[in-house]
């Protein structure tokens, strides 16, 4: 029996889905832990940054990090990690692409801060008040990590080895992400070439959708979710739904466009897409039925803030990765 | 020399957390801090997008509670739309968050709750976890757990097409109705989670109530708190998760008020400080006062015991029997924070009775479940109850439905001030000068927040673990003794 693998498995900016994700494998968890030392996993054992700290470097096998860089701690943690690792995974959207919570790159640091402690309606009349890195209170310093600008994908902050897609991924996908990374580290199996998605197959979304599409179907508007009771055997965006399928990796199962609703992307970029946001402008115009520039702008005006469809997932690591101006 | 603990990083949180505790020469606890260092801005960052969007985007606050945030969200976008609703959808999408109700009820009890009082407070930390619990209740009952939760997240991924990041709630209805198959493939899974909820409370009897030790630190331990209480309640003052008015009762029964979502503004508001990134929730009409505990005092709680606290009744007949029962031992109103785990299990005795009627309701499998609205009203209020807490969600939009602001006020802010007090209550009680604080009295410490199940614990809601703590002394800024526990 070969030596324990040795695991890390930590959060940034995140909203514990991923780690939810990790759990919901059940039972395959025991086999995990029978496989693995699991010296870092906030969410379920025990473990602390000084023990991280105190290993040598490479020490671990593996550390596989949910969420986006947002603020001084998460980048402290992150190049604490794959300093301390062989393998570096970034596991879920916002590790992978910022993810949700990159949408902020769209604003600023200042107009949150603004709206959350100033301008909201709940706020405590008269408050002057605002979080700060370090304060006083008492006579007593207290300190907060720094909140950033930007939000960052982990490979904008450290050298990622593999990626691991999905807001959150599957809970049979992180099983074959998992079992891929150990079979390459006892032998079993070559590794994936270094910055290969694991987890997730290699064609679009639409490959996989039983909604029946045409391919020649072209619209003349858009239309909003709520705006029409839809076809539900019909392709979303042939009838006018935008849905990024066609942009997006399959491997989420489509539980999306299954259950009524629209692709969002957070699987991230088919096989052979740079930039969602690119492919999708290119969908869309491929399927508006007009050649006439100013029918070309009212139908687009029925497909409001294309920005946050085309890169829901993925603002920090598309092409425009922050807003116009900031 | 002053002397100076901090409790960091605090796992099992949505996030992060830190506890800093001050003490004075002698070793006398001065102040505590619990402080959440982390932010997002979801407020600002959904200012812009269409507002339908919004309730698959709010989900991603939290991971372990999405169905939460997208229920008040599609509340909140109901009313941007003027609240034209399809009745069936309200029925349907109640049905699908009792089912989320249960599997994440029974997570926090199994998981988290479970290790203190089936293994012990003061046991050993390495099997003081959810393991040490299956090893000595039985792999069966370990088994009917683990079942248990699946077939709640089941049902819910059946009803809604997806068990986390909800996806499923339009403006004016839901995005896929129940179908007869379904129906059939779920009800014969809430039979047997109607069965597990009383195997539950029986658990509870057997480990919990039978055991003086656990029963006196419940009733006489220092966690307790002279708050206020608040939850959802239906017109006969019965707790509701999903509809209702706000209601708020005093620690010795006495209603403060009661609101609908609407009029959240005039009755609560939130104090700031610069020390956390979590903002203070406060009764606005009595101002805030800092953290003060008292028949005046403007801070309240919002958990399953101020959930049962303010309830007059249970909707449903199994659940009242279990609540009288429950208030029979700790009273009500109830200032017994640890009472918080056995309200849990009251309330799942409601979700599933109410399961139970969904499933025998001739209506549920009806087509009728989506309504296209005719208008744009440009601004809405959604309040439900998450797991943690009375979760406020309103927004306006503009003329084309896109938002122009948001305000959140999410279950566990509810519970920052009084979780920052009754952690300074229990290190004050427990940490005594002279003595040094060792990991059993840790323990101790942690059992005031995780009453709360407080939403930045995912944790809670699964696998194995005890909550790994490092707490550092200084003294005169100065290392001075360090403590691992579970290291």
């Amino acid at each position: 029996m070969p030596e324990k693998l040795q695991i890390a498995i930590y959060w940034g900016a995140a909203c514990g889905g991923c780690d939810v994700s990790v759990l919901d494998t059940n039972e395959f968890i025991l086999d995990v832990d029978a496989l693995c030392d699991v010296r870092l996993w906030p969410i379920a054992v025990d473990g602390k940054y000084k023990d991280v700290e105190a290993m040598a470097d490479g020490e671990l096998d593996v550390a596989i990090m949910n969420g986006a860089v947002r603020n001084s701690e998460n980048e402290h943690i992150a190049k604490l990690l794959r300093q301390k690792s062989k393998i570096f995974v970034a596991y879920g959207s916002c590790a992978y692409m910022g993810g949700i919570p990159s949408l902020a790159n769209l604003t600023s640091r200042d107009a949150i801060f603004e709206t959350l402690f100033m301008a909201n309606p709940s706020i405590e009349p008269g408050n002057r008040t605002v979080p700060l890195p370090v304060s006083k209170v008492g006579g007593h310093q207290l300190e907060l990590p720094r909140f950033y600008e930007r939000v960052y994908a982990l490979n904008q902050i450290v050298d990622v080895d593999y990626y691991v897609p999905g807001c959150p991924p599957v809970p049979s996908q992180c099983k074959a992400a998992i079992l891929a990374l150990v079979q390459a580290l006892t032998g079993q199996a070559p590794a994936p070439p270094k910055g290969a998605v694991v987890g997730a197959f290699e064609r679009a979304l639409c490959d996989d959708c039983p909604r029946t599409r045409t391919q020649e179907k072209k619209i003349k508007r858009f239309y909003r979710p709520w705006e029409i009771m839809q076809d539900p055997d019909v392709c979303l965006m042939e009838q006018g739904i935008f849905c990024a399928g066609i942009a997006t990796r399959s491997g989420c199962g489509v539980r999306c466009p299954k259950s009524g609703i629209p692709c969002r992307g957070c699987y991230g970029p088919a096989p052979g897409v740079v930039d969602q946001g690119a492919k999708l402008i290119s969908a869309v115009s491929s399927i508006i039925d007009s050649k006439d520039p100013d029918e070309i702008d009212r139908i687009l005006e029925t497909l409001p803030d294309f920005t946050s469809f085309a890169n829901r997932y993925s603002v920090a690591t598309s092409l425009l990765q922050r807003s116009h101006g900031q | 020399m002053s002397k100076k603990i901090t409790i960091d990083p605090i796992t099992r949180l949505e996030g992060h957390g830190k506890i800093e505790i001050f003490l004075d020469d002698q070793g006398a606890v001065t102040d505590t801090f619990f402080q959440i260092p982390e932010l997002r801005g979801f407020e600002r960052f959904v200012v812009g997008r269409p507002i339908e969007e919004l309730p698959r985007i709010v989900t991603r606050i939290c991971g372990v509670c999405p169905a939460s945030h997208h229920m008040a969200s599609a509340k909140a976008v109901d009313g941007c739309f003027g609240n034209e609703v399809a009745p069936l959808a309200h029925k349907l999408r109640d049905m699908y968050y009792h089912a989320h109700f249960i599997h994440s009820h029974i997570a926090h009890f199994y998981a988290l709750a479970a290790p203190d009082f089936v293994m012990g407070p003061d046991a050993d930390p390495a099997v003081r976890n959810i393991l040490g619990v299956v090893h000595k209740v039985g792999l069966e009952i370990g088994g009917a757990v683990i079942g248990a939760r699946g077939k709640a997240q089941e049902i819910q991924r059946i009803i809604g097409g997806r068990n986390n990041q909800d996806i499923w709630c339009l403006p004016g209805g839901v995005a896929k109705g129940l179908k007869q198959d379904e129906l059939e493939q779920i009800a014969p899974w809430v039979d047997e989670l109607y069965d597990f909820t009383q195997f539950s409370l029986q658990l509870f009897r057997d480990i919990v109530l039978a055991n003086e030790a656990y029963v006196d630190i419940i009733v006489n331990g220092p966690y307790t708190l002279d708050v206020h209480n608040m939850g959802l309640v239906d017109e006969n003052n019965a707790p509701n998760f999903y509809h209702g008015k706000v209601r708020v009762v005093d620690y010795e029964g006495n209603e403060i008020c009661k609101y609908e979502q609407h009029e959240y503004r005039d009755y609560v508001a939130e104090h700031i400080e610069p020390w956390s990134y979590l903002k203070f929730p406060y009764l606005k009409q009595r101002g805030w006062k800092g953290y003060v505990e008292g028949i005046d005092s403007s801070l309240y709680c919002a958990t399953p015991l101020a959930r049962l606290n303010v309830a007059d009744r249970m909707a449903t007949p199994k659940a009242q029997e279990a609540f009288e029962e429950m208030c029979s031992v700790i009273g009500h109103p109830s200032k017994l924070l640890l009472g918080n785990h056995w309200a849990r299990l009251v309330e799942m005795v409601q979700n599933a009775e109410m399961l139970k009627q969904y499933c025998a309701d001739p209506e549920i499998t009806s087509d009728e479940f989506r309504v296209i609205p005719q208008q744009i009203t440009g601004e809405g209020f959604g309040i439900v109850e998450a797991m943690r807490g009375t979760l406020t969600h309103h927004y306006t939009c503009d003329e084309n439905a896109i938002c122009t602001s948001a305000n959140l006020i999410v279950g566990t802010t509810n519970n920052n001030a009084p979780i920052q007090m009754v952690t300074k209550k229990v290190a004050q009680t427990l940490i005594q000068p002279g003595k040094e604080p060792d990991q059993g009295i840790l323990n101790m410490v942690e059992m005031a927040f995780r009453a709360f199940d407080p939403c930045y614990s995912c944790a809670t809601h699964s696998l194995p673990g005890e909550m790994p703590l490092q707490v550092s002394i200084f003294k005169g800024g100065e290392p001075y003794r360090e403590f691992r526990r579970c290291c």
